[in-house]
């Protein structure tokens, strides 16, 4: 029923699919709410990071940037930006 | 580098390098956005170009670890910890699959520990073979009346939603996150959860119909429930 409900079944199947749901209403039911399940998570909007989350974690990350331009580990950048290629 | 199959290993050890084929993978990055090129600076050591993936995802990677631990302290730890991880082992990435799905493996991982460790949560390793018992399923068939969100605030509806997906377990609920919430394709997060595409597509299912039934016993039409095996 996923795949049917996320449209990713051939075209034969669904056809199958369809005409059964239309007959059947137990399955009507299933598939007509599992699909409004869906809908309805889908619909929540994503809430933003709250400012202070996102100061701790940017500090946090610069934190440990720092660190580990201290040891040397990651220079490359600042010497040849242009090539694209990872560290070997 | 193989890829890792046993998620649970890999906060503990180092994140695994991926092998989703760019052209199976959904796109939850908006237009203009360009990944590649940032995370093959920041491996060259350009902070801000790493500053600017964590901008990028920081919103969905909160979301996804609030989801799954149901909690804001536990999500704001994953949050850091999934991203100092992933500045930490840049290296290992080689970049065969996204880095946003390379992220949520990560992040998952340290969700899932911080669960553990909470030790309310009866955790069962996402690898491990689960029985879906579909056969034995008792659905409600009930029509819903009208439309949730004209029935309840956003704030009642958000906390409706969040209880039913925290009843979930875990394996089905990361599972039904990052297919139905954060939207990644199947192969996708097969590979950010170290499963098979099956098992994805079972718990999916599982989840799914775990939710409908959840939610039905609050919205259906009242007078008109009728309980069934199917």
């Amino acid at each position: 029923m996923s795949e049917y409900l996320d449209d990713s079944v051939d075209t034969k199947l669904r056809a199958e699919l369809e005409l059964h749901v239309s007959q059947c209403p137990n399955c009507f039911v299933v598939v007509d709410t599992t699909k409004r399940t869906l809908q309805v998570y889908k619909g929540m909007e994503a809430q933003d990071v709250p400012a202070g989350v996102k100061g701790r974690l940017m500090a946090a990350i610069e934190k440990k940037i720092a660190a580990r331009r201290a040891r040397g580990c990651a220079p490359a950048a600042a010497q040849n930006p242009s090539t694209g290629q990872a560290p070997r | 580098m193989t890829p890792s199959r046993q998620p649970e290993e890999i906060a503990e050890v180092d994140p695994p390098e991926t092998t989703v084929a760019p052209e199976e993978a959904s796109e939850p990055t908006p237009a203009g956005f360009q990944e590649a090129p940032l995370v093959e600076a920041a491996r060259q050591g350009d902070a801000e170009a790493f500053s600017k993936l964590v901008k990028q995802y920081e919103r969905k990677i909160f979301r996804l670890a609030k989801n799954i631990t149901q909690n804001d302290e536990d999500a704001e730890d994953v949050l850091q910890e999934a991203f100092l991880k992933a500045y930490e082992h840049l290296d290992d990435f080689q970049g065969n699959s996204k880095f946003y799905t390379w992220i949520v493996r990560i992040a998952v991982n340290e969700s899932l520990m911080k669960l553990r460790k909470r030790k309310s949560d009866k955790t069962v390793p996402l690898d491990e073979p689960v029985e879906t018992g579909e056969e034995t399923v008792v659905r409600e068939i009930a029509v819903w009346e009208g439309n949730p969100e004209d029935q309840y605030s956003g704030e009642e509806l958000r906390g409706i939603l969040d209880s039913a997906v925290q009843a979930l377990k875990p394996v089905f609920r990361t599972v039904f996150i990052l297919r139905d919430i954060e939207e990644m394709s199947t192969e996708e997060t097969a590979e950010a959860l170290g499963i098979s595409v099956p098992a994805v597509k079972s718990r999916l299912l599982r989840a799914r119909l775990q939710l409908r039934e959840r939610l039905t016993r609050l919205f259906k039409r009242k007078g008109e429930d009728v309980f069934a095996y199917l």
